[in-house]
């Protein structure tokens, strides 16, 4: 699937529920369901700065693309981090360099990119996006 | 005669407001206060009747609004029983009326090795203008421990004291434990080693009467934001001994008496603090906010507020899995608590959506965050238009968010 599909598909699932209460519900379960960071990836190099809560992203090159692990200690951000992987782990530097995030607005959690709400989604994408960079250079 | 609340509400207009179509329970009333219409109309008017710079005119209109202000000052004066009118500054917030402590009694106060007192539940606030003369003097500063309770160790504090020590900094009232702390006896302590005492009252001076004199506290800083007032606007209180021999802030118009390449001599107090033009239609402004705590009853406010308080304390025990943090026995107005191991952001975020402005998070207070180990709290804060049944739908709401969290 490429990003925008899975966009796509997140979209789609979020349009079930016209409650912010339901939406929170299913991000919260999807926090619960992130597979676990490994412990050895849990280090301050790793944490995201700017963040009312803690996030930490890991992401390694395998065969040309980039696998991503996070964590949070707030649970409805670890269920945007969660998002966050679905859409972006697995796909090539390039392919996440030139993608827009547009789901993130269409499924109503635009305010958590405002930088003013300090957890941290605007740092989270900009360090995804560096890490793809990072990636692409190395590579050359 | 008891307070009419639904009248009282209906005079601050955000209390009207929705928040994703629900009715909007405001509890973030230590971060700042609403204002009612009578500030907001009093600041209006000041544009669009007499605005005219203070104390640099002799037409009318000038003089109107000289007057306006001057009149705030005696008001402000009278509201915390200074000796006299001349020991208000006015500045732009507790922020910067400690920065202006910091500025100039640094200068005054101070030399190398020099010892200022603070505590560990402490805002950012009254501790980084310290931080800054640390760096710029090579001061020292102490800090009075808290202990589990959320009360300030006074047996530690005492044993704090060497022949350095030059200034006493404290709040009145925690911004996140609400813990009222015994300043009297603080300050007698300092007094005792002959040190003075600045006192924060950014969380006080709207829920307790203040009387200075009777506190004989040498400075007392206050926000006219959190006080019904407008924002930026705050004042200094300093004895006059002290304001006297400081050393000016900031220096520009106002402050001065005369002004030459040669040498400058410069106004008395209050003046010689004021740099600039003021925010005078903000200080006028708060003198509506005076204006209207008293027209409500102060005392009749603060007791309201306190019952609330208490019914807080009393009907939050039931949210399950909640625990408080700060337990002060002589605390009012602000609750922090905890649900279970649920992050305060991910409560705050839920109570955003159901309509709730609460503050989560270390509320300018790392230090004290650190002292009790934990990323931050949630934090109700209350004020005197707030209701029973607000605390009531906090409640229910905070027992929906424990069953999504838990």
């Amino acid at each position: 699937m490429t990003i925008n599909e899975k966009q796509d598909q997140i979209i789609e699932e979020f349009s079930a529920f016209d409650d912010w209460m339901d939406k929170y519900s299913f991000l919260i379960e999807l926090g619960n369901e992130l597979n676990v960071l490994e412990e050895q990836h849990r280090t301050d190099q790793n944490l995201i700065d700017g963040c009312q809560s803690k996030v930490w992203l890991h992401a390694e090159l395998k065969d040309g693309k980039i696998e991503i692990q996070g964590d949070s200690d707030a649970i409805i951000v670890k269920g945007i981090v969660a998002l966050l992987l679905r859409v972006l782990s697995g796909h090539t530097p390039d392919e996440i360099l030139n993608t827009e995030l547009y789901f993130i607005d269409k499924i109503g959690l635009k305010e958590h990119l405002s930088p003013t709400r300090s957890n941290g989604l605007v740092a989270m994408v900009k360090q995804i996006r560096a890490y793809a960079l990072a990636f692409k250079v190395k590579q050359g | 005669m008891g307070l009419n609340i639904q009248e009282i509400r209906s005079d601050f207009p955000v209390l009207a407001e929705k928040v994703y179509g629900k009715p909007l329970v405001y509890f973030d009333n230590a971060a700042t206060t609403q204002k009612p219409v009578s500030v907001i109309q009093a600041e209006a008017d000041v544009y669009n009747h007499y605005n005219s710079n203070v104390h640099r005119g002799v037409h009318h209109l000038s003089n109107v609004c000289t007057q306006a202000f001057e009149d705030v000052r005696k008001k402000v004066a009278s509201f915390i029983h200074a000796a006299s009118s001349d020991e208000i500054i006015f500045t732009k917030g507790t922020t910067d009326s400690v920065n202006l402590l910091a500025g100039s009694l640094g200068d005054t106060l101070f030399s190398v090795g020099d010892e200022v007192i603070l505590s560990e539940m402490e805002h950012h606030s009254n501790i980084v203008p310290w931080q800054l003369l640390q760096k710029r003097k090579g001061i020292e500063i102490k800090v009075i421990p808290v202990t589990d309770e959320g009360e300030l160790d006074l047996d530690a504090f005492e044993k704090l004291f060497s022949a350095k020590t030059k200034l006493v900094s404290v709040t009145h009232i925690s911004n996140v434990l609400g813990t009222i702390n015994p300043i009297e006896k603080i300050i007698e302590t300092a007094h005792k080693h002959g040190v003075p005492v600045v006192i924060d009252g950014a969380q006080a001076v709207h829920h307790l009467p203040i009387d200075v004199q009777k506190l004989d506290c040498d400075f007392y800083v206050f926000s006219g934001h959190k006080m019904y007032g407008p924002t930026g606007v705050g004042v200094l209180y300093g004895k006059r001994k002290w304001l006297e021999i400081m050393e000016p802030y900031q220096g520009g118009g106002e402050m001065i008496d005369k002004v030459s390449f040669s040498g400058t001599t410069f106004n008395d107090i209050p003046y010689k603090f004021e740099a600039g033009t003021p925010n005078f239609a903000g200080v006028i402004a708060l003198g509506a906010a005076i204006d209207y705590l008293q027209e409500k009853g102060l005392s009749k406010l603060w007791e309201y507020e306190h019952s609330l308080f208490e019914y807080a304390v009393e009907k939050l025990k039931t949210v399950p899995n909640i625990h408080f943090i700060g337990k002060a026995k002589a605390r009012t107005s602000v609750i922090s608590f905890l649900i279970g191991t649920a992050h305060p952001f991910d409560v705050g975020t839920l109570l955003d959506k159901l309509g709730f402005a609460l503050r989560t998070g270390h509320h300018c207070a790392q230090p004290l965050m650190d002292r009790f180990g934990i990323p931050g709290t949630v934090r109700a804060s209350f004020a005197f238009y707030n209701t029973k049944e607000e605390i009531d739908r906090l409640v229910q709401a905070l027992g929906q968010i424990e069953g999504m969290l838990g």
